[in-house]
């Protein structure tokens, strides 16, 4: 015979204490934290936005910066609220982000690879950042995205154009809003063939980095698709400043276009010293010499001065355009700081809100949930027309600009003109197109 | 043979701007004993004097354009030089047009005066120190003048055109009888290797043919018995300072319209210059001249895509390949003195 000591009194003493000892770590977890790196309390959040505050990209960052200040503004509910009235999402109220005022830190990239990612490094676990943005170079870039997949925050990409940010080394908490090396290629082609012909030899001087060869292998991927020939294709070291001996050889060459892979002071340099040498006035194969650069920046426009006129390249945005947004945009940056914003300064400013937008409508700050709110969304109103952040490689795609240097520019903010808006589908790809393979997104990661 | 001879005229201006702030260097070498490294700044302030004085020629005041708006909707402005209404729009573009030239007589006075307070205030205490000392504390005068630049003048290179009649280039391959466009050259290059031709000249029979210039020999010789002798060395050693920062500064005036000067421009000098001396030999003023004309000719030669494409990455490292070997072979470099940083 059994027996058994069930009591009525018994069993609610167990349970009781069984109940609590379960919940017991539950409530100690959910008070030590939220599941998530830098989980915010009740009353504020902070981003850190990090940006070349010294080194030779410090303007780029200046205005990167000041985009950051108009966007934290905004969403605070100062200021005439820029974008945030065009934006097709309307849950952003300028309350802040969840009800939580938006502040924010600052860190120095020093277009370094490792300074960037001890500024980040910094900021997320000094400052408790939970979100990193910023950024106006794809090494510093993919740098950081690494770095912010590891810590389990959300990387807002910042001005990045290495079909690598979002190819090989693209990671599940990075995003990228800015376009890059293959769009250009793809959206220049055509104009580059329509104004200058399919029958032409082009010599490539491409800076000996990620970016650089990312973008010599998009544009003459596309060039070559339409007919023209690439003569030669040479590296020139990222420390050059003077490019007299790349530049002598070319009409040697028999080639009738230069396509210069440079950005920043490279280009500046470059496309310098090939004005200098009159390679524009000349004449091969019976045709005008030309030249092209793939990647435009106003600023780099700024430093070359005159010899910009009549050069097409390519642009992820420019303060002319006529859309809502984009005016809307101009207004309020030009109002509080006087002269027209950057494209780097629009990029900057879209993607603190697109990450304040995606927080609202996932109603957490969790980064996983977070980037779920990003994956394949649809927005307008920001710019750049209907735009998508595929969830494949977490790359927008949108219209392209291709532009060319103003022939009588009315300040030193009016250098480039629009020629055409490359409308989103010529600009797409397949997420295995072959200058994107290798790498994987890999699942998100919400840190501590 | 086309090819040839673009790349020996292409390391001809190269090798200018080596020669030229490497003889500023040897200058203050051979008469200060000073390591100095804040050499390469006195190039960049000598860029940014033409910069300057661009502006000013260009300083404006605002006009109103009857009838049009600026990207805000506000009534547009159009900017006015002043000179314009001073001397006429033709007369004040071609003032502003002329002012990378016009900026040698701005820079002359003002590289000698900072060269003299950058002597006399810093570079003084610092002679009986050890050479490391004086690298030390010159580099940190570099990176400080660099960042006061950079602070007055932001990170972005400033466009800083050569005049009009300099534009374009010169056909040199038509004149020799090759095909046209296969050496063509552009005339500010041509300038700049003349001037610089003509200041490495000026300086050289300065030191020859003056009795300034020959104390400063002697006192470069040995300073102990000059000073003996009743002459004040210190004094012309002063004025040396300020001569080899005009040097480096006119080098940087002219060198410009080459490419737009940025606050690093300097920096970006400064290694290959000190390259260049050792290569020369320290305190041989003919050996740096040499020196900066051989290595510049030679980075030409290294960056040509027939030779990358042999040996990949050499036109990063030829500089320094060659100062190996020529140091390997000859310690005190081409045409070194004996004794000279010996002790």
């Amino acid at each position: 015979m059994s027996k058994t000591n069930l009591t009525r009194r018994g069993v609610l003493k167990t349970g009781a204490v069984a109940g609590a000892g379960l919940a017991v770590p539950t409530y100690l977890s959910a008070a030590s934290h939220s599941g998530f790196t830098n989980a915010p309390g009740d009353s504020s959040v902070t981003l850190g936005f990090n940006v070349p505050q010294t080194g030779p990209y410090a303007d780029e960052g200046a205005d990167e910066l000041r985009a950051y200040e108009l966007a934290v503004e905004h969403l605070n509910g100062g200021g005439d609220g820029g974008m945030m009235s065009t934006f097709s999402s309307k849950v952003l109220d300028g309350t802040g982000i969840l009800g939580r005022k938006v502040e924010y830190v600052t860190g120095d990239t020093q277009t370094k690879s490792d300074a960037a990612r001890a500024s980040a490094k910094s900021m997320i676990e000094k400052d408790g950042a939970i979100m990193i943005t910023g950024g106006s170079s794809s090494g510093v870039a993919v740098a950081v995205q690494a770095l912010c997949q590891e810590a389990g925050v959300i990387f807002m990409a910042g001005l990045t154009h290495s079909n690598d940010t979002t190819g090989k080394d693209k990671r599940a908490n990075g995003f990228r809003h800015f376009f890059n090396s293959y769009m250009s290629g793809a959206a220049l082609a055509p104009v580059l063939a329509n104004a200058y012909g399919t029958d032409r030899k082009a010599y490539h001087l491409t800076a000996d980095y990620n970016w650089g060869y990312t973008t010599e292998e998009a544009v003459k991927s596309s060039t070559e698709a339409m007919g023209w020939e690439t003569v030669a294709a040479v590296k020139t070291p990222l420390t050059q400043t003077d490019f007299s001996s790349y530049i002598a050889p070319v009409l040697q060459s028999g080639a009738d276009t230069l396509v210069l892979n440079h950005y920043g002071g490279n280009m500046v340099n470059s496309l310098t010293n090939a004005v200098q040498f009159g390679l524009r006035d000349k004449q091969v194969n019976g045709k005008d010499f030309q030249i092209v650069v793939p990647l435009y920046s106003r600023l780099m426009a700024k430093g070359a001065g005159a010899n910009v006129k009549g050069i097409f390249g390519s642009t992820n945005w420019h303060w002319s355009l006529q859309d809502e947004g984009s005016k809307a945009f101009v207004k309020s940056f030009g109002t509080k700081y006087g002269f027209p914003p950057s494209q780097a300064a629009h990029t900057c400013y879209v993607q603190t809100l697109l990450y304040a937008d995606a927080v609202q409508r996932a109603g957490s700050f969790a980064p996983c949930a977070v980037a779920e709110a990003l994956e394949g969304y649809e927005f307008d109103g920001l710019g750049n027309g209907k735009t998508l952040y595929r969830a494949d490689d977490h790359q927008c795609f949108k219209d392209v600009l291709v532009v060319k240097g103003k022939e009588n520019p009315t300040s030193e903010f009016d250098l480039l003109e629009i020629v055409e808006v490359t409308p989103v589908d010529q600009v797409t790809y397949a997420p295995d197109h072959p200058q994107f393979q290798g790498g994987a997104l890999g699942t998100c990661n919400n840190g501590a | 043979m086309d090819a040839i001879i673009l790349q020996i005229l292409n390391g001809l201006d190269k090798g200018s701007a080596y020669a030229l702030i490497a003889l500023g260097l040897t200058l203050i070498f051979g008469t200060l004993g000073v390591v100095n490294f804040a050499h390469g700044a006195l190039f960049m302030i000598g860029a940014f004097c033409a910069v300057t004085l661009s502006r000013l020629f260009s300083l404006s005041h605002e006009v109103l354009v009857p009838g049009e708006t600026d990207f805000l909707g506000n009534p547009k402005t159009k900017d006015v030089p002043y000179i314009y209404d001073w001397f006429g729009e033709s007369t004040g573009a071609a003032i502003i047009d002329w002012s990378v030239p016009l900026a040698i007589l701005f820079a002359i006075p003002v590289m000698i005066a900072v060269g003299v307070i950058m002597e006399r205030g810093l570079i003084k205490h610092f002679y009986k120190r050890p050479h490391a000392d004086q690298i030390l504390v010159t580099f940190g005068l570099a990176i400080v003048l660099q960042e006061i630049i950079k602070y007055y003048y932001g990170a972005n290179p400033i466009p800083t055109p050569a005049p009009q009649a300099f534009a374009g280039s010169f056909d040199f391959g038509a004149m020799l009888g090759f095909d046209p466009n296969t050496i063509i050259y552009p005339y500010w290059r041509l300038v700049y290797f003349a001037f610089a031709a003509l200041i490495i000249g000026a300086v050289f029979a300065f030191l020859q043919f003056t009795t300034f210039g020959m104390v400063v020999r002697a006192g470069m010789a040995d300073r102990e018995t000059v000073g003996l002798l009743g002459i004040n060395i210190d004094k012309r050693f002063t004025i040396m300072f300020g001569l080899a920062a005009a040097v480096a500064g006119l080098a940087g005036v002219m060198y410009t319209p080459i490419n737009s000067p940025n606050y690093h421009m300097g920096m970006d000098f400064l290694v290959l210059s000190f390259v260049v001396v050792v290569v020369g030999g320290m305190g041989s003023l003919p050996g740096a001249v040499l020196a900066g004309f051989v290595l510049g000719i030679l980075e030409s030669f290294a960056s040509m895509r027939e030779v990358i494409d042999i040996i990949p990455g050499i036109n990063q490292v030829i500089i320094y390949l060659v100062a190996i070997i020529i140091l390997l072979t000859r310690p005190r470099g081409l045409m070194g003195r004996k004794g000279v940083m010996e002790d």
